[in-house]
């Protein structure tokens, strides 16, 4: 993966926030105290934006392929649903207990797929989300399968805050949990750790010749990464109080990497902007015609490739960088 | 014991023939991706646009089955040259994110493209009256649809692989499987050797779609639903060689089918399971190059 502009990356700068940071946390609290018809849209679109900041530590930091990120996604999805339905329906413990067994299965399968690379490590992803997808479809006592577990109760967070019919408490606890979320990734990608990892994206043999274990580090990533797809799908559950296939499906693998890659990889608000544009999109888009939108994402998928690598983010990148060389050549020609 | 015996019969033939339609849909992804190196998630479109051309060619301009097969695979063979051309040759120097993105970009396209025209339901092309009796040998039965897929694919099977042993281009794929820069440098003009090859192993994906519609069914969502079958094949048996997906192939189609036939309720979970664990044991696949 080439590095385009070495001031998106952002390991230089001190982790001290940007005035601009906090615009998308401004405009969620805009959505929910203005526009109360798309909360529970915007509910969604918080949770989307979680799986793929998760999926942006792995791919855009770590340089891994992968197109198998639902697994995680959808095993969290199944312990909290399988967890509220049979033990305890407190969100949190959901949330932790999710947490845990998606991270402890991205520490199995990430030390079995990040030995390999290339076509090999891309199969191996596939066969994971493939095998998970079995397990939920076929193990039907425990996951519903192709019927999923409809109604999945959900207590009140931390016994006070109840989740009501219009979506309100839903949203508050995603925006919550996403910035959580946002502050441990952002944290990471700015450490000793993440430089490491980037490094290891740009060229893994200089990492080894240094003395830097990469695979270590790329596997710490894939769990902790595991862990955070994990919590937004148990957040998926609960919100929904619904989990079904089209949760493990090797679809949304592809979708959530379509997602990142538009908003732009290896730039961390590049999670938020890509689900929003695409989802709000769809939201217009497909429900006329779904093929005409499939048809327009193919489109813009290649268009991307081929001209716009970096996202929209990263053609926002550009356009600023002119207009501050241009601004900055009229100062001095005056 | 009787009834073991004929059911193990039964599965290698059915295996043998589902192996074989996937080897001819695969092994053009594996002589691309083993000399490009570029990883088509898209071949599967491939297959699926022979599918569809082949039900065109017999309902819309009437032609017999035969013509129609070899028509929907020269057509696709020659689509898939414009489009290696104009935009996958754009990409052979591309990191493997893009090229990933780029050819789920054309699945998408594809998928569209084939709802709008074909409508959302399984089509085939209407098979030949010969091909719909059973063929009858040593006190058993045997479909004859699946008898010629099985024939007709070994023949394809051996015209390949001694083009690929005795003629010049072939020794041209091979060296520069081996070696691109060093075949380029010999003067062998890869770019077009690349677009050839890409030709050929569309047609054959287009030919195996077309001929395995009443196996596979031809649905829009084709590419995406049979793409992680094609990649297992592939990665299994080995990038690069004829032999390779031949291999995994034949493991897979007999697989699958003695999965569906004795644990169903397991679905295709111990087929993914023995490709994790092979590619464990070997990443570059049975017969890959190490």
């Amino acid at each position: 993966m080439p590095a385009e502009s070495p001031t998106a990356i952002g390991y230089a700068s001190a982790p001290g926030l940007r005035a601009v940071e906090f615009l998308p946390w401004a405009l969620a609290l805009a959505v929910y105290f203005a526009a109360p018809t798309y909360v529970p849209l915007g509910a969604y679109i918080l949770i989307i934006c979680l799986f793929a900041l998760s999926l942006d530590l792995v791919v855009g930091y770590g340089g891994i392929v992968t197109l198998g990120h639902s697994a995680y996604f959808g095993l969290g999805a199944y312990v909290a649903g399988v967890l509220a339905v049979r033990l305890e329906g407190d969100p949190l413990i959901g949330l932790a207990v999710a947490a845990l067994a998606a991270g402890l299965f991205g520490l199995a399968t990430g030390a079995v797929v990040l030995r390999t690379s290339g076509l090999a490590l891309l199969m191996l992803t596939l066969a994971i989300v493939s095998i998970v997808f079995e397990v939920a479809n076929k193990w039907t006592e425990v996951t519903g399968g192709a019927d999923g577990l409809n109604n999945v109760p959900v207590k009140p967070i931390l016994g006070v805050f109840e989740f009501d019919f219009h979506g309100r408490t839903a949203y508050l606890y995603c925006l919550a949990v996403l910035a959580a979320g946002w502050w441990l990734v952002r944290t990471i990608v700015c450490s000793p750790f993440g430089v490491a990892l980037t490094g290891a994206r740009e060229n893994d043999e200089r990492m080894l010749a240094v003395g830097a274990p990469v695979y270590r580090r790329r596997l710490r990533a894939y769990t902790i990464s595991a862990a955070l797809a994990g919590v937004a799908g148990a957040l998926l559950t609960q919100t929904t109080q619904f989990v079904g296939l089209s949760a493990v499906s090797f679809e949304l693998s592809g979708e959530i990497l379509v997602m990142l890659v538009l908003g732009g990889t290896g730039r961390l608000y590049g999670a938020f902007v890509g689900p929003l544009a695409y989802i709000v999109a769809r939201d217009y888009l497909a429900k006329q015609t779904p093929e005409y939108w499939y048809m327009g994402i193919g489109v813009l998928l290649v268009l991307i490739v081929l001209f716009a690598r970096g996202g929209i983010l990263g053609v926002i990148d550009k356009w600023l960088q002119l207009y501050k060389q241009k601004s900055s050549a009229r100062a001095s020609a005056r | 014991m009787e009834a073991f015996a004929a059911s193990l019969l039964g599965i290698a033939f059915h295996g043998v023939a589902y192996g074989m339609i996937l080897y001819a849909i695969s092994v053009g992804l594996s002589v691309t991706m083993g000399l490009m190196g570029f990883i088509n998630l898209a071949h599967g479109v491939f297959a699926m646009a022979g599918g569809y051309l082949m039900v065109t060619a017999m309902a819309k301009f009437g032609l017999p089955w035969l013509p129609a097969l070899a028509l929907a695979s020269a057509a696709v063979g020659l689509g898939s040259m414009v489009l290696e051309r104009a935009l996958y040759a754009r990409l052979y120097r591309a990191g493997e994110l893009e090229q990933v993105l780029f050819t789920i970009g054309l699945i998408f396209i594809a998928v569209a493209v084939a709802r709008l025209a074909y409508g959302p339901l399984p089509q085939a092309a209407p098979l030949p009256e010969y091909m719909k009796g059973h063929l009858e040998a040593g006190g058993r039965v045997f479909p004859v649809y699946r008898a010629v897929v099985i024939g007709s694919s070994a023949v394809l099977i051996a015209v390949l692989w001694l083009g690929l042993e005795r003629t010049r281009w072939g020794a041209m794929v091979r060296a520069a499987v081996d070696n691109g820069p060093m075949a380029e440098s010999v003067g062998i003009d890869t770019g077009r050797l690349f677009t050839l090859t890409f030709a050929l192993g569309s047609a054959l994906a287009a030919f195996g779609g077309a001929l395995g519609a009443d196996l596979i069914a031809i649905t829009p969502t084709y590419p995406f639903e049979q793409l992680v079958y094609f990649l297992i094949v592939v990665s299994i048996g080995g990038l690069g060689t004829l032999r390779g997906p031949f291999l995994g192939a034949l493991l897979i189609g007999i697989g699958d089918t003695a999965c569906k036939y004795w644990v169903p309720q397991f679905g295709s979970f111990f087929i993914y399971a023995a490709t994790m664990a092979l590619l464990l044991w070997r990443p570059r696949g049975l017969l890959g190059r190490a």
